[in-house]
């Protein structure tokens, strides 16, 4: 398994929280680093877009850094991380500062301003997770629907991941896993060597140390062969 | 479906996981890192790291032992003790905690609660409330510096009030220790937990008397929390996470297994 000596290379997005990404890939390859710097993000085999936070102050950080062309360019696999998910869709609901429990005020005060410009990788945008009366955030260990997507070899149907979030991606074509918590979402989303989880990988145990195994098996050819699948088959649509 | 979780506590002193009787008289159990991954292994849904000598001593955790947990265990943690300002609180999710938990500075200051929500988001933010029932006024009420006997206090605060003001002011999850239960495995108080479970939209950890299999049966069943928080019960070996996971599911119960 002469790939996992590929390097893989953790955008450092200016947030707080990295050092989780980067331990579980620690636990997997002694090739990984964190890197804000534009040659070696450019040159690596693949890319790890984590992310804690609000996408309007993620955005702004991946601005400040001159980051969002550069991610745009990629070739190689790029895995969003929660937020880092979130930030490859065109658009997010969700803004900096209080959210959630604000919104009605929130939408109120910004007048037109109620989305935030993501980095446009996968045409799909988030919104509020309609959790039909159930505690939010979304918090916690629930079970995922997985794709025929490479990033879920040999992950069962009912697998629980571990997911701390507030909004969603909704089921669109791109959609490569779902989960339900009050309604139907996108658990993880891709398109062309793009592709993003909701959950979190790095906290989610044996499974979520497989994906990211799964993850660190692929390289540029992987989405080559594949390039012309647009959508990867549900296991639930495989069964109907 | 989402899965109830299960949480040891692990409440650290001076770099020591450590168990006292309705919070007195500590005891040592264990080393920080091997007993966490002892309780990943076993299946536990999450772990909690009080410091509880912190607020009391006004001096922050040791954090050193935070990165060494982040490391080697491959599920989240939380980590509370001491954390009165932005930079603690980052200090701590830079090294890899997934959530701080605060409780006494919160009562001193509960602006602290908004700032954190402002720069971490409010899913990192959880609110420990030590809530205690008071039978002169029949209420229950909420206590600070629980960490130290000497110098635990009352507060103002009705419990449900408390637990309104925390939400509004920005947390993602609150735990609920109820000082009577706890360390006395005589039974989560599921009245108490039952009323504030009504006024909480955010994740409800239920914490304080576990002592069998059942107990955690019923704060699931009857008060409807998404978590049970128990710390002597899994260092004693009175239960074990596993045999709890399979008693659970069996009741029917979400259980990630």
């Amino acid at each position: 398994m002469s790939q996992h000596t590929n390097s893989t290379v953790i955008i450092d997005t200016g947030c707080a929280n990295l050092s989780s990404v980067r331990y579980a890939f620690e636990r997997l390859t002694k090739d990984v680093v964190v890197s804000d710097d534009h040659r070696v993000i450019k040159t690596a085999d693949r890319v790890v877009l984590p992310g804690v936070g609000t996408a309007g102050a993620a955005m702004a950080s991946l601005k400040n850094k001159q980051l969002v062309e550069l991610i745009q360019s990629l070739k190689q696999p790029v895995l969003g991380v929660c937020l880092g998910m979130q930030m490859m869709t065109d658009k997010s609901k969700e803004l900096g500062g209080r959210d959630s429990s604000n919104k009605a005020v929130d939408e109120r005060t910004l007048g037109e301003k109620t989305t935030c410009e993501c980095l446009g990788l996968i045409p799909t945008s988030i919104t509020d997770l309609d959790s039909k009366g159930l505690p939010l955030p979304h918090m916690g260990w629930n079970q995922i629907s997985p794709s025929s997507h490479p990033l879920f070899n040999d992950i069962p149907e009912g697998s629980y991941l571990y997911f701390v979030h507030s909004y969603k991606a909704p089921l669109s074509e791109f959609t490569i896993a779902t989960c339900e918590y009050g309604e139907h979402f996108s658990a993880a989303i891709a398109k062309d060597n793009f592709m993003g989880v909701q959950f979190h990988p790095e906290k989610s145990a044996e499974v979520g140390s497989r994906i990211l195994s799964n993850f660190l098996a692929m390289n540029t050819q992987t989405f080559n062969q594949a390039l012309n699948q647009t959508s990867w088959q549900l296991n639930r649509e495989s069964r109907t | 479906m989402l899965a109830k979780r299960i949480v040891p506590c692990l409440d650290v002193k001076d770099g020591k996981v450590v168990k006292g009787v309705q919070f007195r008289n500590h005891e040592i159990v264990g080393d920080i890192v091997p007993l966490a991954a002892r309780y990943a292994e076993e299946g536990a849904d999450e772990l909690v790291f009080y410091d509880i000598t912190a607020s009391a001593h006004d001096r922050v955790i040791d954090k050193s032992w935070v990165s060494r947990v982040a490391e080697q265990i491959d599920i989240p943690f939380c980590v509370a003790g001491g954390i009165k300002s932005i930079e603690q609180a980052r200090e701590k999710l830079a090294f890899g905690a997934d959530k701080i938990s605060i409780n006494s500075p919160a009562l001193t200051d509960p602006s602290l609660i908004e700032r954190l929500q402002d720069e971490f988001g409010r899913q990192c933010i959880v609110i420990g409330i030590d809530s205690y029932y008071d039978a002169t006024s029949d209420s229950y009420k909420v206590k600070q510096f629980t960490g130290d006997a000497a110098a635990t206090r009352d507060t103002q605060w009705f419990t449900q009030d408390w637990v309104q003001e925390v939400q509004q002011r920005g947390c993602g999850e609150i735990v609920l220790n109820v000082m009577n239960q706890d360390g006395v495995r005589q039974g989560y108080d599921l009245k108490q937990l039952s009323i504030v479970r009504e006024l909480c939209d955010v994740p409800l950890i239920a914490s304080g008397g576990a002592g069998t299999m059942a107990h955690f049966k019923d704060v699931f069943e009857i008060a409807k929390v998404d978590a049970a928080l128990a710390a002597s019960v899994f260092h004693k070996g009175i239960i074990d996470i596993q045999e709890l996971k399979r008693y659970l599911s069996a009741q029917h119960i979400a259980i990630r297994y």
